[in-house]
């Protein structure tokens, strides 16, 4: 299980601000903590930010890697951003990640040039022009088209992170279904391939999120999901994180969960 | 006789079938149409837009409040009609281009149509072009914009722009909403409005007919 610290992300307000202001201290305090956490991989997000986009991206991967020893996981809608953020980042520290890709032809081509000269790995969504598909089987299509095409300019599976994508059931009372849906069908499909959610939009519209939020985490690592974007700092959801690996066989010996229980890690409280 | 206010509490838990039977009924007690309207289901919808707005419901309920608004309009619609009870006002809306997100837009949607208003829904991803269109064609009172990506919220600009080019600016009010808007930005590209939740932006459309 990957987790990706979703944390550094400029739609929150506190960080926009710390990207706007250039303030290092906070960025990387901010980065220190989610890696002390537990995260494996670090979002970062400066596309709302005011001033240079390109330059804010350059300067958040560099400011982040020079305190931790993680690889990035470069979000942007924008495609000149993600390639700034590749250029600067620092490959000795492990191999890029960007988020992301659709379906969307334009995008999709526009990216797969730089996908190929970095050898970077790939968040692809199972969303295309059409918006997000309501089902499975479509969601299923796209991915399968979409890993298709990565697979064929030499990603390796490994490398490519399907997102079966989390709409609110506070809205259809079959949206949580579904993304468990997609997620059993791409893993029993493609074994190597990774599964990633942000998944906190499950939630929206309902009281407790937090509550939600957890229990769907564990439901989804249920169907095969092997990657997260997650708060790495919110310490129940990082216990229940360890706890789902132990019980899914993926913990040799209970080992990361003991550590984790002499670390003072494994706390149920809020 | 039906109190009206049975079918404002029928609406607030989410049942259709009761709201439907109590206007029914109410109709064949010859209790006004217009008097069943705003008291009954647009009294319900209010007092559901309140409690969302302080977080005392939740989507979901919204969601089965509204359908039971419409199992009542259903009933309600055609002796309307009959007696000339026309909507408080027109409003047309949509995600702006590029943006495919409908849940804040549908939300918005039925508050307005819970407070009175006949919505023209242009659905997501609309462009400057079908805005500007459905401007001409529908003459609503209110142009509503929705986006949830600080990427499209680019394009409301555009949108006032468009109106301006065609001369129907100052024919309409301009609202605007969704998560990465705030109201300077609705300051900075001249809409008339941001809110920040479906029940306010429901307010803020009645206080626009004023």
């Amino acid at each position: 299980m990957l987790v990706i610290g979703e944390k550094l992300n400029s739609t929150r307000k506190k960080v926009r601000e710390m990207i706007e202001n250039k303030d290092v201290k906070s960025i990387q305090d901010l980065a220190i903590k989610q890696v002390e956490g537990g995260a494996d991989i670090l979002d970062v997000n400066s596309s709302a930010a005011a001033g240079d986009k390109e330059e804010n991206m350059k300067w958040l991967v560099k400011t982040v890697q020079k305190v931790v020893d993680i690889p990035l996981c470069i979000d942007s809608p924008n495609a000149e951003e993600i390639e700034r953020g590749l250029e600067v980042h620092d490959w000795s520290k492990g191999k890029a990640l960007i988020n992301s890709i659709t379906g969307e032809k334009e995008k999709l081509n526009r990216l797969l040039p730089t996908i190929k000269k970095y050898k970077c790995a790939v968040i692809a969504l199972a969303m295309d022009e059409r918006g997000i598909p309501d089902n499975s089987k479509t969601r299923v299509e796209i991915a399968d088209r979409l890993i298709k095409i990565l697979a064929g300019i030499g990603v390796a599976l490994r490398d490519i992170f399907i997102d079966p994508l989390v709409v609110p059931i506070g809205t259809n009372d079959n949206n949580g279904l579904v993304t468990m849906d997609t997620i059993r069908r791409i893993r029993e499909a493609y074994p190597e391939v990774r599964i990633v959610t942000g998944l906190s939009n499950i939630s929206f519209g309902l009281p407790e999120r937090k509550l939600i939020n957890q229990v769907f985490m564990i439901l989804t690592m249920g169907c095969g999901m092997d990657a997260a974007i997650i708060d790495p700092t919110d310490k129940r959801m990082m216990a229940i994180v360890k706890a789902a690996m132990a019980l899914l066989g993926e913990d040799n010996f209970c080992g990361e969960y003991i550590r984790a229980y002499r670390k003072g890690k494994l706390t149920l409280e809020k | 006789m039906v109190d009206l206010n049975d079918i404002s509490e029928a609406l607030q838990i989410g049942d259709a079938g009761k709201v439907k039977e109590l206007v029914k009924q109410s109709l064949e007690e010859n209790i006004v149409p217009k008097d069943i309207l705003e008291n009954g289901l647009i009294k319900g919808m209010g007092i559901i837009g309140e409690k969302f707005k302080k977080n005392e419901v939740y989507v979901p309920e919204v969601l089965i409040a509204a359908r039971a608004m419409h199992a009542g309009m259903d009933v309600l619609r055609p002796k309307l009609v009959e007696t000339g009870v026309k909507n408080i006002g027109k409003v047309a809306m949509g995600t702006v281009k590029g943006d495919l997100h409908d849940i804040g837009k549908n939300l918005v949607k039925m508050m307005l149509e819970g407070a009175g208003f006949e919505v023209i829904d242009l659905g997501v991803d609309v462009s400057s072009d079908k805005f500007v269109e459905a401007v001409k064609e529908h003459q609503p009172n209110i142009v509503g914009m929705s986006a949830l990506l600080t990427t499209t919220m680019i394009s409301m600009a555009d949108v006032i722009k468009a109106l301006e080019s065609a001369g129907l600016r100052d024919k309409v009010k301009v609202m605007i909403g969704g998560a990465p808007i705030t109201q300077s930005y609705a300051e900075q590209i001249g809409a008339d409005s941001y809110s920040p939740d479906a029940a306010s932006a429901a307010d803020m459309a009645k206080s626009f007919l004023i």
